[in-house]
């Protein structure tokens, strides 16, 4: 139940676009029509859900101060954490990679929908974010973990085929004043939703 | 980039014209959620700068011996290398700023405008003139930065660098500070007008 709490939370309320500003990169490159919109957001959905358990067993049994005693009594001490920024990136990198191999050869379908958004996954925030925010809030549990990150990434895609399908209709239809038109009335837009998303700020569970 | 290019147009071009942040759109994650007041905005920009300039010159030294395969990995680690030298050296001498930036410092390695300089620029170019257009688009994003944070921190809390500026006679007259300018959303309504401006002023930026 507390972890059901915690993916709907971080859909809504710790939104990563609206609350955190993170993935905004490729959020405003990427969302100039819903499809597209929607092949990035379910790559950036899959690598979260990947790196994320990864990077908090890596963080539990290997990073945390503390986290190498299972290892002997002299290893209790130790503790390495500075070095997670490196490892979190490496394990993102190199897990981004894999899959990209991966796909290519079992599925070259998915590949040729999803190839191009790949590689931009390595330098999304919303993914090195996921896992800071993770190791700032020392989940209980990989499960806590796998709920806030996938409640995370779906708030991202959320936000990135709604802003896309906006963006769509403001195109077609309305007359932007000159200077504003593509990435100024996008910053606008985003900011709107971004106030209508602050609403979801007094919801308790 | 074809076309040799001056080392001072390297260096200034990134201040206005081929601004990182609202040209180029690079970066803005950090922009905007950095921005409520001045001081951390300055540090963060100071630190981008710093990493920008150094990861610049190192993989534009080493650039002739990464494969291609795998150069987008030896990118990330050369600056997730630099990204926690500046977090640590942050931790001990500005705790309190390092405190409120929290994971944002760790995130500059993923700020877009390292990869995007990283590729577009150090890759292809000698170590000189790498270290200009790092500290060229440093620049830039510092500038966006401190003008965010400057109208954020004024309107939004009546302060500069936490100092009182508003004078006191004001609020007795009525005069309220605009909770709004604080909340996140509101970052991107400035630097939307930033492009309004700019954009208007330069007339071949427009789509």
């Amino acid at each position: 139940m507390e972890n059901l709490n915690l993916f709907i939370r971080s859909i809504f309320i710790d939104n990563m676009i609206f609350a955190y500003f993170l993935g905004m990169c490729s959020f405003l490159a990427v969302s100039k029509n819903v499809k597209t919109a929607l092949g990035l957001g379910i790559a950036v959905t899959f690598m979260l859900v990947i790196t994320l358990p990864i990077n908090y067993l890596l963080e539990t049994y290997i990073l945390k101060a503390g986290a190498l005693a299972w290892l002997g009594e002299e290893y209790a001490n130790i503790d390495i954490s500075f070095l997670s920024l490196i490892m979190f990136i490496a394990v993102i990198a190199s897990m981004t990679q894999l899959v990209e191999m991966a796909v290519e050869k079992y599925s070259p379908s998915l590949y040729a929908s999803l190839g191009i958004f790949l590689p931009l996954i390595a330098v999304n925030c919303a993914i090195l974010g996921g896992s800071l925010f993770m190791q700032q809030r020392d989940f209980g549990s990989v499960w806590t973990a796998i709920c806030a990150g996938g409640g995370w990434v779906l708030g991202w895609l959320l936000a990135i085929v709604a802003i896309a399908a906006i963006r769509e209709r403001v195109t077609s239809y309305s007359n932007v004043p000159k200077p504003l038109r593509g990435i100024g009335i996008t910053f606008i837009i985003t900011a709107l939703m971004g106030i209508a998303f602050m609403s979801f700020l007094g919801i308790k569970f | 980039m074809a076309e040799k290019v001056s080392n001072k147009k390297v260096l200034f071009n990134p201040l206005s014209k081929d601004n990182p942040v609202i040209v180029q759109i690079l970066g803005i994650c950090s922009a905007l959620a950095v921005t409520a007041k001045l001081e951390p905005a300055i540090v963060m920009g100071l630190s981008v700068i710093a990493v920008l300039a150094l990861a610049n010159v190192i993989l534009s030294l080493i650039r002739n011996t990464i494969p291609t395969n795998i150069r987008i990995i030896v990118q990330l680690v050369v600056v997730a290398g630099l990204v926690v030298i500046v977090n640590q050296l942050l931790l001990a001498y500005a705790y309190n700023v390092s405190k409120q930036l929290s994971v944002f410092i760790g995130l500059i390695i993923t700020n877009c405008i390292l990869m995007g300089r990283l590729e577009a620029f150090a890759m292809s170019n000698k170590p000189w003139p790498s270290f200009l257009d790092g500290i060229g688009n440093g620049l830039g994003y510092t500038i966006i930065l401190i003008i965010v944070a400057f109208f954020r921190e004024l309107l939004g809390c009546g302060t500069l660098l936490g100092i009182q500026v508003i004078p006191e006679c004001f609020y007795q007259h009525g005069y309220q500070n605009n909770g709004l300018m604080i909340l996140p959303p509101m970052a991107l309504i400035v630097v939307a007008c930033i492009i309004w401006v700019q954009h208007s002023f330069n007339k071949d930026l427009q789509e």
